[in-house]
């Protein structure tokens, strides 16, 4: 099945992402031999030690790194961060995270726009994690976005697709892959997003906490599998509730 | 008499009688002592409603009034509210330990993952001009005062980077005169060659000189309350600066205002009742959330230990059960806190409740002045200045690593960029 991801003119066979907000060696060694991901994100604030420097060094191949500016309280701080990421050789993919609000760790939409346009303006492959918001969404497209990612639950909830219904309405309307980030808890909940039309599932809690790591990125990686295949296949028709009635209400007209 | 503070008193026979007879007086006869709750001039007043609000609080916490029920009702509820903290916190949660432990297990992972923290702490000076009756450096007490210069700084710092460690948490003594914010300022651009992640636990400033150590390369400020009840406290910190509760209380609050990215909040526990400070300490940091969301917030648990001079001191009533509850409670309340648990805890202590809610420990730990080297290299160092406290957990930062690996961790040692 020739259907790969495509992000700033880049080609990907596998739609799932992983996340290293809660990483280890080997959680990603994990990932990408039993989850089969290729992209792999990387906090540069996590990056920052002399431990993940070697990190860096052992990527494995064929592996891209989207290095997040998670720690940016607004654009300003954001735009920086990218900036040294890149000129510490993590490339130009970018996945901008603004967050000032420390319970929940929801994005800053507002802030997020703005650094994408910067961004973007200065070649980056900018992917911006935010709120559902259609509005917004719209105008990180005209801000040169490669793609959004809208946040499912709040991060590291587990609780699934909570904003299922405001995710459905931008992959109904916009032109851009829409990443499915944060609150993904089991697989199931990666496949139904899939169902949906989602471009990709990123998710780290779910598989950095569970019994064992390499089957749990497995089981991942069958599910956003299993998702997009069914979307791409056309889902069936589902009765909302109860059979058909066998009287049609239209039963009168000749 | 005062006959409740009786173990923490003990008379140095260097002292000179006039300095005794002072040190009796403060101790003996409240007249003799300040109003606590009175600024002293330089100390700047903030527009803050958080310290009149966590007292209420305090003042009306009736724990013996929670039922079994009013804790099963907190742990079935998926956040918990103060309501629910209060529950937690009370003689009635005590049979539901383990449950507690299992719900803040979850909560932790979800928000931290199997991630723990390690840093350690450099004292730079032990100099102090208050009078704090159970803590070692208070200055009637006679024990050997020193003062890092700063190539016994970068000395020190240089010895700690070198086993590997990436975060520091400078501390001095609560002296102004000999360690001004200037020099503190100066210890701090050193570290910052050294570490990548610099916090201090200093005497409270003013905004501006927060503003001043953030620009010097801080992030993360610590103040620890030591109690929230202000009438106990009155009778614990006889003499000095640190006497003032109020400012005391809003420095994490100036901290944040003057750029800092995080701060750290504690009572010392046993030093009064340890439930109602924990509610305190809770609602301080839930209220500070609340207004200032971007900041990083964390919390200790520390408890009273002995010290040079009086090994009298101890934790009274919370014992390894109720610390361990109070941090199950902090962790149900607080979920996206950080917890730092000290060396004052055993290695037992801090190997299990890593694996419940503590987010940060410490290793490679010295609570005295200039003498890394001779307790990570075995050299002899002649003029070391003494210690803060007894420690219970002396592992070294390698010991610590593998340690936390061990028990299915994985230990960062930084996690921020300076931007």
């Amino acid at each position: 099945m020739n259907d790969p991801l495509i992000l700033g003119g880049k080609e990907f066979e596998s739609r799932f992402i992983l996340g290293s907000g809660k990483y280890n060696m080997n959680l990603i060694k994990a990932a990408v031999e039993q989850g089969g991901a290729q992209i792999i994100t990387l906090a540069l604030r996590r990056a920052n030690t002399a431990e993940s420097e070697s990190i860096l060094d052992h990527i494995p191949e064929g592996v891209t790194l989207l290095p997040n500016t998670s720690g940016a309280r607004d654009a300003d701080e954001a735009v920086r961060i990218a900036k040294l990421s890149r000129a510490m050789g993590c490339g130009d993919f970018v996945k901008v995270e603004i967050m000032r609000d420390t319970k929940y760790l929801f994005p800053d939409n507002q802030e997020t726009i703005k650094a994408t346009s910067i961004l973007a303006d200065a070649g980056f492959v900018v992917l911006p994690y935010m709120h559902p918001d259609l509005n917004v969404a719209r105008d990180l497209q005209k801000a040169g976005a490669a793609a959004v990612m809208p946040l499912a639950a709040p991060i590291g909830s587990n609780k699934g697709l909570a904003t299922k219904e405001m995710i459905q309405i931008l992959i109904d309307e916009i032109d851009l892959p829409v990443i499915v980030d944060a609150g993904i808890g089991k697989p199931s909940q990666a496949c139904e997003a899939m169902e949906m039309g989602a471009a990709a599932i990123m998710a780290n809690t779910a598989i950095a906490t569970a019994g064992d790591v390499p089957e749990m990125a497995s089981a991942f990686n069958l599910a956003i599998r299993a998702g997009r295949k069914a979307y791409l296949t056309g889902m069936g028709r589902v009765l909302a509730r109860g059979g058909s009635a066998s009287d049609p209400l239209t039963g009168f007209l000749r | 008499m005062n006959e409740e503070n009786r173990v923490y008193f003990v008379d140095s026979d260097t002292l000179p009688p006039e300095a005794l007879a002072r040190k009796h007086a403060l101790e003996q006869d409240p007249s003799a002592r300040t109003d606590h709750m009175q600024y002293l001039s330089g100390m700047e007043v903030i527009d803050s409603d958080i310290k009149d609000k966590v007292l209420a609080a305090m003042k009306a916490y009736d724990y013996e009034a929670y039922t079994a029920s009013d804790v099963q009702r907190a742990l079935s509820h998926e956040t918990c509210s103060t309501e629910d903290f209060k529950a937690l916190l009370s003689p009635a949660a005590t049979p539901f330990l383990e449950q507690m432990a299992r719900r803040a297990e979850e909560i932790t992972k979800n928000h931290f993952g199997n991630t723990v923290y390690i840093f350690t702490p450099l004292y730079i000076a032990n100099y102090c001009q208050n009078y704090c009756v159970y803590c070692g450096f208070n200055c009637y007490n006679n024990i050997r005062r020193k003062r890092l210069d700063h190539d016994e700084i970068e000395h020190e710092m240089q010895v700690i980077a070198r086993t590997g460690m990436e975060e520091i948490l400078i501390l001095t003594g609560e002296s102004r005169t000999y360690s001004d914010v200037t020099y503190i300022g100066e210890a701090v651009k050193i570290a910052r060659k050294y570490f990548r992640n610099i916090g201090i636990e200093i005497y409270p400033v003013n905004v501006d000189e927060y503003r001043y150590l953030h620009e010097c390369g801080v992030d993360y400020v610590t103040v620890f309350q030591e109690t929230y009840n202000p009438d106990r406290y009155e009778t614990l910190h006889l003499l000095g600066h640190k006497r003032i509760w109020p400012y005391r209380f809003d420095a994490q609050e100036r901290a944040i205002m003057g750029g800092m990215r995080g701060a750290g909040f504690s009572a010392l526990l046993g030093l009064d009742d340890f439930r109602r400070d924990a509610l305190a300490t809770g609602l301080h940091v839930y209220l500070i959330n609340r207004k200032y969301p971007h900041a990083e917030l964390s919390l200790s648990c520390p408890r009273l230990r002995p010290i040079v001079n009086n090994d009298r001191i101890n934790p009274r009533d919370v014992g390894e059960k109720e610390l361990c509850q109070v941090l199950c409670a902090y962790r149900m309340f607080l979920p996206f806190a950080g917890i730092t648990v000290s060396s004052r805890e055993t290695a037992e202590f801090r190997n299990g409740i890593t694996r419940i809610c503590a987010t940060k420990v410490s290793a490679g730990v010295s609570t005295g002045i200039g003498d890394h080297e001779e307790k990570y290299e075995g050299s002899q160092e002649e003029d070391a200045g003494d210690e803060q406290f007894e420690i219970s957990d002396g592992r070294s930062f390698d010991k610590m690593y593998h340690d936390m690996e061990k028990g299915g961790l994985q230990p960062v040692l930084n996690d921020y960029i300076y931007v």
